[in-house]
């Protein structure tokens, strides 16, 4: 799949923002390798929630990257920081980029090292 | 109601894997879907973002003129690393109106890949340039068609005016061995300027 895959276009909401209302900022800053996972109060909460957040709130029972979910619901990535980041803020889901570790910065030394040897053992 | 909220981050904070994140680029159809799908775990997935030339655009895109908005879309992979460390490789969108993206896909990064086709070496030249810039750390992977190599990784460095730091490899995006070495490159590559600049 590339982006010349008309396909892939299609499926793709065409007003995005509609489910949002029209918001177009996350109120969590959210890379888009930022793994997102459910919280008990997420399922709990399950029966109230709205398609998308419910879509959401099932998919990270086990950690999804905001990019991922993006892709299995096909919203915007824009969307989906949104909608992940009201959840984040209302508890239902966490995500594992903490406010004191910087994400502009590159992975040290240490964390890159364990990066090596993942790929080694693979 | 805040305590026990915490509590439940605090404790899925400790069971959710750390996420990585490596950069594909290069010119169309060198090989950069293929090389992701070679590694990954799940089918390469596809990701669309709306495309604007200014962040403050956004705002229009939902109106209800329902006004038309272009979209990127990007592949990416997943490769479970360890109990606790997820990597995702992002294939760069080709076109150079999409660099915008490309700002978003490095954040953060360790670095990138970008693959070279020895019949089109040009093609790599904004990626290159785009990487330098931006300084990401980066290696070049000759992708080797067929398991051809029509140039020799030196030949192709002094063709591309790569300096001597930046390493010069030779893959294979069709085989998960080849991909993988290439990723050890990168990450080695890395650590030596995360080494350098600390
Ligand atoms: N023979 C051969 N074909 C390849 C190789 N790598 C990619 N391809 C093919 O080249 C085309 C473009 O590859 P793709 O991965 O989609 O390129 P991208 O545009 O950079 O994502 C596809 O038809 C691939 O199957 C390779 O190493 N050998
Ligand atoms: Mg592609």
């Amino acid at each position: 799949m590339t982006e010349s895959n008309d396909d892939s276009f299609r499926s793709f909401r065409v007003r995005p923002y509609l489910l949002t209302g029209g918001r177009t900022r996350a109120a969590v800053d959210l890379p888009l390798e930022a793994l997102v996972r459910t919280t008990e109060s997420g399922h709990a909460s399950l029966a109230t929630q709205s398609r998308e957040r419910h879509q959401i709130i099932t998919l990270c029972a086990s950690p999804q990257s905001v990019a991922e979910i993006s892709a299995h619901l096909k919203i915007h990535l824009q969307v989906a920081r949104v909608l992940v980041g009201d959840l984040v803020q209302e508890g239902h889901v966490a995500t594992h980029v903490a406010s004191t570790q910087s994400t502009t910065d590159r992975p040290d030394l240490r964390l890159l090292e364990q990066v090596l040897d993942g790929l080694q053992s693979l | 109601m805040a305590s026990s909220l915490s509590e439940e981050l605090t404790m899925n904070a400790s069971a959710t894997p750390i996420p990585v994140k490596i950069v594909v680029a290069g010119g169309f159809a060198v090989g950069k879907s293929t090389f992701v799908g070679s590694i990954s775990d799940i089918d390469p997935l596809t990701t669309e973002a709306a495309m604007t030339k200014a962040s403050e655009e956004v705002d229009d895109l939902g109106d209800a003129t329902g006004k038309k908005s272009t979209t990127v879309a990007m592949d990416f992979g997943r490769v479970a690393l360890s109990q606790e460390l997820v990597l995702y490789l992002f294939g760069t969108p080709g076109q150079d109106r999409f660099h915008f993206m490309w700002d978003e896909l490095v954040r953060g990064a360790i670095g990138a890949v970008v693959l070279v086709d020895t019949g089109r070496l040009e093609h790599c030249f904004p990626a290159i340039d785009y990487m330098e810039r931006a300084g990401v750390p980066f290696v070049v992977a000759v992708n080797a068609f067929d398991g051809v190599l029509r140039h020799h990784p030196e030949d192709v460095r002094e063709a591309l005016d790569i300096p001597e730091h930046i390493p010069v490899l030779v893959t294979d995006a069709r085989h998960r061995a080849a991909v993988r070495d290439t990723l050890v490159g990168l990450v080695r590559h890395a650590m030596s300027v995360a080494a350098t600049n600390a």
